[in-house]
């Protein structure tokens, strides 16, 4: 075995971090890169505005981007009460015994669920078992079932990212449990519930498995009307227009995937800012 | 009658035994200081005074705490109006992250003691002028609590106590966090307040004890070893435990 210098092995060991680092950053830039270079000819206010042509070959993407924002905001609307109400239980009221236990446990391991299985489930139970046939609501309640727990989890991290002093100090002012909850716990763990949501909202955009039995069509001639109608949605339709469609224009995929891409990207960045300026303002 | 009467009183954290058997009188109108080493149960002992315990996992009591008469642990007790008559201060100052006034406001608002404006605006000007505050923040009460300095902080989380009107204030080691000039201030601070209130007071310095407060208990190992004047406890102490522990052959 060859016995490196210190000096040397030293410059070797950062050579090797260097590069693993770069590892992890240069796919990602490229696939910007790349979806950026192929898509961004297909962007135009018609491309957003408009409803597909010519069997989805021309014309807009309207259809899905509604789709996809109205599941997304569906599911929001359910996930977001559910789980800070979980948190709010978990963190605060629930006693440290067995059960308690035995929640937090399956929460943790409910998120390793590979995403295609809620997607039958949600297929079996709110499609078929509660009739609401494949819909945005089906899709949503999909979803929510799937992110809830990571919602539950940034939740609690937000609760308990408010010091415990805090609670003392009104309890000890005579104030119950739940009041010192909404007065004072809340909007101190706001922040950090606010930029969890924003990343979940990010992270639910782009999934497909779990609406692609539960919510997502082939093709929609139509806007959809209410919660109970099925939608095209980003994430599918990028895959019908990759699979499923011949002679499909490369631009037009591409550039699906590049407002997919934005949509998600502007997201992450928003809570990224968001996070920044609470941390700021922050001084406990 | 005592305003304080702690009778046989039990305090265990599941297995541990953290107070055996404490007896206690405290007077009204007086500052009545606890002292010992670290871990002997004079916070616990504090802290169940306004039963904030309670909300210890796996903590439970035996025996009784009276105020004016009225055990506390009785299930009758509505344990809101007790912590609004017995306040309390923390060792490191904790005033929320809101303006100013809102914190003195903070126990009227949510307790809903009092919702008229100019009710509010009162309570908090008294509040803060009782602590000697008003003067030095009468013109930024809308600025941030966490700007002012330390010793203003602790002056604003008793005035926050002030505020819902209590008849007993809980100090629990209320300068532990504050230098040496800003402990002074409070601690003279203090000794104004005892004429409005029974104040017990918990620290681990025993010249603060002996500046501020009329009687002095002396804790060790979650039993109350002597009670008496303060003035007895540092110069005559009748037992061996407390002059060990005065003189700093250990602690």
């Amino acid at each position: 075995m060859i016995k490196l210098s210190p000096k040397l092995s030293q410059k070797f060991s950062y050579a090797l971090l260097y590069i693993a680092t770069l590892l992890a950053i240069v796919p990602v830039i490229t696939i910007i890169f790349i979806i950026v270079k192929n898509g961004i000819s297909a962007i135009s206010l018609e491309f957003l505005t408009s409803m597909p042509k010519n069997g989805m070959r021309e014309g807009g993407i309207l259809p899905a981007i509604l789709g996809t924002f109205s599941i997304v905001l569906c599911a929001i609307t359910i996930i977001l009460p559910v789980g800070v109400c979980a948190a709010i239980y978990l963190n605060e009221y629930a006693k440290d015994n067995f059960l308690t236990k035995i929640i937090k446990l399956s929460i943790v391991n409910l998120a390793g669920i590979p995403s295609v299985v809620y997607g039958l489930f949600g297929l079996g139970i709110f499609v078929m078992f509660f009739k609401l046939g494949v819909s945005i609501i089906a899709g949503a309640l999909t979803l929510s079932i799937m992110e809830l727990p990571v919602v539950i989890t940034t939740a609690r991290g937000a609760l308990n990212s408010v010091p415990y002093s805090f609670r003392e100090a009104s309890w000890s002012l005579g104030v119950s449990r739940w009041q010192t909850i909404r007065h004072v716990v809340l909007p101190n763990a706001l922040p950090g519930i606010l930029t969890g949501t924003i990343l979940t909202v990010a992270r639910i955009s782009g999934e497909t498995a779990p609406i692609l039995f539960t919510a997502a069509a082939f093709y929609v001639p139509h806007l959809p009307h209410s919660i109970f109608d099925q939608v095209m949605a980003m994430p599918y339709h990028l895959y019908i227009i990759s699979t499923q469609i011949p002679n499909m224009p490369k631009n037009i995929i591409y550039g699906t995937a590049l407002v997919l891409l934005m949509v998600v990207l502007t997201m992450s960045c928003i809570a990224m800012i968001a996070r920044i300026y609470f941390k700021k303002r922050r001084k406990w | 009658m005592s305003k304080i009467e702690v009778k046989k009183f039990n305090l265990y954290y599941s297995d541990f035994h953290a107070l055996k058997d404490i007896d206690i009188n405290i007077e009204e109108n007086r500052v009545t200081a606890m002292i010992g080493p670290s871990g002997c149960g004079k916070s616990s002992l504090l802290r169940s005074i306004n039963r904030i315990n309670d909300m210890v996992e796996g903590a439970c009591t035996s025996g009784r705490i009276c105020i004016s008469g009225q055990n506390i642990y009785d299930e009758k007790v509505d344990v809101g109006f007790l912590r609004k008559n017995v306040g309390m201060v923390f060792q490191r100052p904790n005033p929320f992250p809101i303006s100013i006034y809102e914190n003195v406001a903070f126990g009227l608002k949510v307790n809903r003691i009092a919702s008229n404006k100019n009710v509010i605006d009162g309570v908090v000007e008294k509040s803060l002028k009782a602590v000697l505050l008003w003067d030095d923040i009468k013109d930024k009460l809308r600025k941030s609590a966490l700007s002012l300095t330390l010793e203003q902080q602790q002056r604003l989380c008793i005035a926050r106590v002030l505020a819902v009107a209590p008849n007993i204030i809980l100090l629990d080691e209320p300068c532990s966090a504050l230098d040496p000039v800003a402990t002074v201030k409070v601690e003279e601070l203090i000794i104004q307040l005892k004429d409005k209130y029974t104040i017990v007071i918990v620290t681990h310095n025993m010249q603060q004890a002996a500046r501020v407060s009329h009687d002095t208990a002396f804790m060790l190992l979650g039993k109350l070893i002597e009670f008496d004047k303060t003035e007895k406890i540092f110069t005559n102490p009748s037992k061996k435990e407390t002059s060990d522990y005065v003189t700093g052959r250990f602690g």
